[in-house]
């Protein structure tokens, strides 16, 4: 299942510092005067569509925009609590764009692009001037200058933040853009509009069929090209951090067109979530990350102390299994690190809180220490509305009795396979944000998900896409049998969803079984028969979908079980390709971590002479067996090393 | 737990509505909207239509839900969206009533969904800080009293759910507007556009949305308790401008 063919990234030669500035002036640009006849399709809202979008339109091109939500201020980059990192150095603590650069290279376990990455590092100084000029309320010191904090095992303070709500403020930031642009009349708007699939003419995207979800009215738009900026697929596992209508039809609709879907198993779970409570429980919430910089994890020693009450568990009788484990970083290694080490405590029998399938799955944070340490003043003022968001959700109160977490999904490495100018494999369809793979290799570093969003949306899409059109004629508006031929097969398929043969069960029925399936064989641990038996278990499922789904009403109306259905059946397909790649690596890195590859004391191995490329699969027509092409990585300026942090 | 529940079932924007009643049994760690999946996934399964609700994120943020739980909006637990609502919150009721925002701006499209569009239309009349993709200048050149950026920053916690609106005996939009208006115009990078409040007023009319009168029951209702002194600045800024 291997394709000979090797993929080429554009990438740029020459000093790493400079190629960048160097493929800016080698590209092409269009004259303001004829802007104006190109039109680009922007589908999602989020920090990386909403910029670009509204970058694109300040330009002059005339831009359409699309989103399910019922504005574009709710796209899920809300919901990013943490921060942004920026190489601005304000802390003078020795930080700069080649450090940044190396740490996120190095957070990646060295499975990215040298030189997306340091253009990412490069281009993090430029997204705080710009929301800081829009109007985002950064946290300041007393000066009036912007405060940074350390975030996520950093060795500086580069991160940017607005108390915990930084990705909401980034994205009114954009979402304002926006909306100024769509008042001057440069970009036309959609909400509550679903791209159903991609118009392809002559081998080219040229527009989508999107589906007005209130009336159910299928419509075509086409434009000169088209970027996805749809946000990532964790919702594959049912259960995860993302909102609860985050898919991944947009991407997989193109990539059944030809684009390729690159690393699709790099799946980053983050350790400090808060458990499971139920089997009827819809989604999980993140506590951030920053609670490790005071919190300690702790487990009992003996699982007969795993029912008590914690404060009642003798000091000698916890083990706080990360500070044990992994004596120089503590309770703040990265978090694939922290995730593992959790879950090898549950399965040992030493979870505690809520049994789920008989098992009890989580272990505590504790901030009595801090507490004791630094007064309850102190630690209030740090974590005081995570503390109360904690306590609504389980009616515990965390200064009192230790809160419990356990990991959860929470962001996809994953993505479209895109070259340097963010372009997928079919000819002017661009991929923006987590709906690409680009640049967080095998684990994403905390506080660099919105920074790679902007980054995207503000200064790479508006250079790489004008190039792009530069080198077209605006698409002439005739009858395109392509569109109707589009339209035909979207009028299929949710004819289908509408009548299975036996309608038995909702969406969410398969849904929640699939993700059982991923969260236990492609989760944080896997194996080679695993995921040979979650292959078998997907296909089985996926044919009871198609037999047995029940959607009640019809699609000439606001239908959210339809909906839904339309996303669970594309997670069918996609929950395969996800197993097959995590089958066919070989290999431990970063968040992948395969049981067969792992070091005596249980940390990922790297096989870099057999695995060092990008995992690409192109569709064959048949989901089950796609065909894998590599793209080689090189790294000139870094070398690999071991991602050691004991 | 067993509640009875009134919900809110409304076909299409043009039928009239009405209260229909389900019983339903739920564990109490079940958030709100745990609680109505339960009841739809009951609903398809016997062959009717589920309840139409908006949610996404379901952590507080997105400002999606909009359920008016026993007369309030996002429900009896204060500083919350619905979806932040937990069933042992309602130990004490067996009936619950759930209906959508009321108000002639945000008209019903399906039983518990409203159309909010209108708050869209009143940030593209104004609300933004004009500045071109690439021409900012280095972010600490001009700074900013912590104070004024704290303040700034509690206006800006809007997510946009419209509580406000639902609340409100007139329907108005103004702590919107003003949350808005205080958020950009308090940062010295807002301060160039003095027509700003007067703009998005005259939007929040043309909209349908009353005026304020001072009830402050916006407030009380707000998930991210802006205050209403956001209104008082944008007053005084209306003034000047």
């Amino acid at each position: 299942m291997s394709d000979d063919i090797q993929l080429d990234g554009q990438c740029p030669k020459g000093p790493l510092d400079q190629r960048w500035t160097q493929h800016k002036y080698n590209l092409r640009i269009v004259s303001p005067a004829n802007r104006k006849h190109y039109r680009v399709i922007v589908v999602g809202t989020g920090l990386a569509g909403a910029s670009a979008a509204a970058s694109l339109a300040e330009m002059g091109y005339q831009v359409k925009t699309f989103c399910y939500q019922d504005s574009p201020r709710r796209a899920h980059s809300i919901a990013a609590q943490g921060g942004i990192n920026a190489a601005k150095n304000y802390h003078n603590d020795g930080d700069s764009v080649w450090r940044l650069f190396y740490d996120m290279i190095k957070g990646g376990d060295f499975r990215a692009r040298e030189s997306n990455v340091f253009r990412l590092a490069e281009l993090s100084t430029s997204i705080i001037d710009q929301a800081v000029a829009q109007g985002v309320p950064f946290a300041r010191e007393y000066s009036g200058y912007l405060a940074n904090r350390s975030f996520g095992g950093a060795q500086v303070s580069r991160t940017f933040y607005a108390r915990g709500q930084t990705g909401q403020q980034l994205l009114l930031g954009a979402y304002q853009a926006m909306s100024r642009q769509i008042a001057e009349g440069h970009i036309t708007h959609f909400s509550r509009t679903e791209m159903q699939d991609l118009i392809m003419i002559d081998g080219q995207a040229k527009g989508i069929i999107a589906r007005d979800l209130l009336t159910g009215e299928l419509t075509s738009h086409l434009a000169d090209c088209v970027l996805l900026c749809t946000g990532g697929y964790g919702n594959a596992y049912y259960l995860s951090t993302n909102a609860k209508g985050c898919n991944t039809s947009a991407i997989w609709r193109a990539h059944k067109h030809g684009a390729l879907f690159a690393n699709p198993s790099f799946t980053q779970i983050h350790p400090t979530c808060i458990p499971q409570h139920g089997e009827l429980q819809s989604k999980l919430t993140l506590m951030s990350e920053s609670l490790r910089n005071d919190g300690r994890i702790w487990a009992p020693k003996n699982p007969a102390d795993c029912g008590r009450d914690p404060r009642e568990i003798r000091e000698q009788d916890r083990d706080y299994f990360l500070e044990r484990m992994y004596p120089a970083f503590g309770n703040l290694v990265p978090r694939d690190i922290a995730s593992r080490a959790v879950k090898h405590i549950c399965d040992e029998g030493r979870g505690v809180g809520h049994e789920i399938n008989g098992q009890k799955l989580g272990v505590y944070l504790d901030f009595a220490d801090a507490i004791k340490e630094q007064g309850s003043a102190a630690i209030n003022e740090k974590y005081g509305n995570l503390f109360d968001m904690y306590q609504r959700i389980t009616a515990e109160d965390p200064t009192q009795v230790p809160m419990r977490i356990y990991p959860a999904v929470h962001y996809t490495m994953g993505g479209l396979w895109v070259d340097y100018n963010l372009m997928t494999t079919i000819d002017g369809l661009f991929a923006g944000g987590e709906a690409n793979f680009s640049d967080h290799g095998a684990n994403r570093l905390g506080a660099s998900a919105l920074m790679q969003g902007l980054a995207d949306g503000y200064f790479i899409l508006p250079a790489t896409v004008s190039d792009y059109l530069a080198r077209q004629k605006p698409l002439a508006d005739d009858d395109y049998p392509e569109v109707a031929k589009a339209m035909g097969q979207v009028t299929d398929r949710l004819r289908l969803l509408l009548n299975a043969p036996e309608p038995k069960h909702t969406p969410d029925y398969f849904h929640r079984q699939l993700g059982q399936i991923l969260w236990d064989n492609c989760g944080m641990a896997r194996n080679a028969g695993a995921l040979k038996n979650a292959l078998g278990d997907i296909k089985t499922l996926r044919q009871q979908f198609w037999r047995e789904l029940k959607v009640t009403g019809s699609d000439k109306q606001l239908n959210q079980t339809l909906e839904r259905a339309g996303r669970v059946a594309d997670f069918m397909e996609l929950a395969e390709l996800m197993c097959l790649d995590a089958l066919q690596r070989e290999e431990s890195c970063g968040c992948h971590a395969r049981v067969e590859h792992l070091t005596p004391n249980g940390e990922v191995q790297r096989r870099d002479i057999d695995f060092s490329y990008v995992s690409a699969w192109r569709y064959s027509g048949n989901v089950s067996e796609p065909i894998l092409v590599k793209e080689p990585l090189h790294f000139d300026f870094v070398s690999p090393g071991i991602r050691n942090y004991q | 737990m067993n509640f009875i529940l009134h919900i809110w079932r409304q076909t299409n924007p043009q039928e009239t509505g009405e209260f229909v009643r389900y019983q339903l049994d739920v564990a109490e760690d079940s958030s709100f909207l745990e609680m109505l999946d339960a009841l739809n996934e009951h609903l398809i399964e016997t062959g009717e239509q589920p309840v139409a609700f908006d949610h996404d994120c379901r952590e507080g943020i997105c400002g999606s839900c909009s359920l008016v739980i026993n007369g309030e909006p996002h429900g009896r637990h204060k500083a919350t969206t619905s979806c932040q609502q937990y069933m042992r919150d309602y130990r004490d009721h067996n009936e619950l009533w759930i209906e959508p925002w009321r108000a002639a701006a945000f008209p019903v499209i399906k039983d518990l969904v409203v159309d909010r569009s209108a708050f869209d239309r009143i940030i593209q009349a104004g609300d933004y800080i004009p500045v071109r993709t690439g021409a900012a200048p280095e972010a600490n050149t001009q700074p900013v009293a912590k104070q004024v950026a704290d303040k700034a920053f509690d206006a800006a916690t809007c997510i946009g759910c419209g509580a406000c609106v639902a609340v409100c005996p007139n329907a108005s939009a103004t702590l919107f507007i003003a949350a808005k208006v205080s958020h950009l115009s308090s940062l010295p990078q807002g301060q160039l556009d003095k027509k700003r409040p007067a703009k998005m007023l005259a939007r929040m009319e043309a909209e349908g949305f009353g005026s304020c009168s001072n009830y402050r029951e916006c407030e009380r209702v707000c998930p991210k308790q802006i205050r209403t002194d956001t209104i008082s600045k944008m007053n005084k800024l209306l003034y000047q401008g």
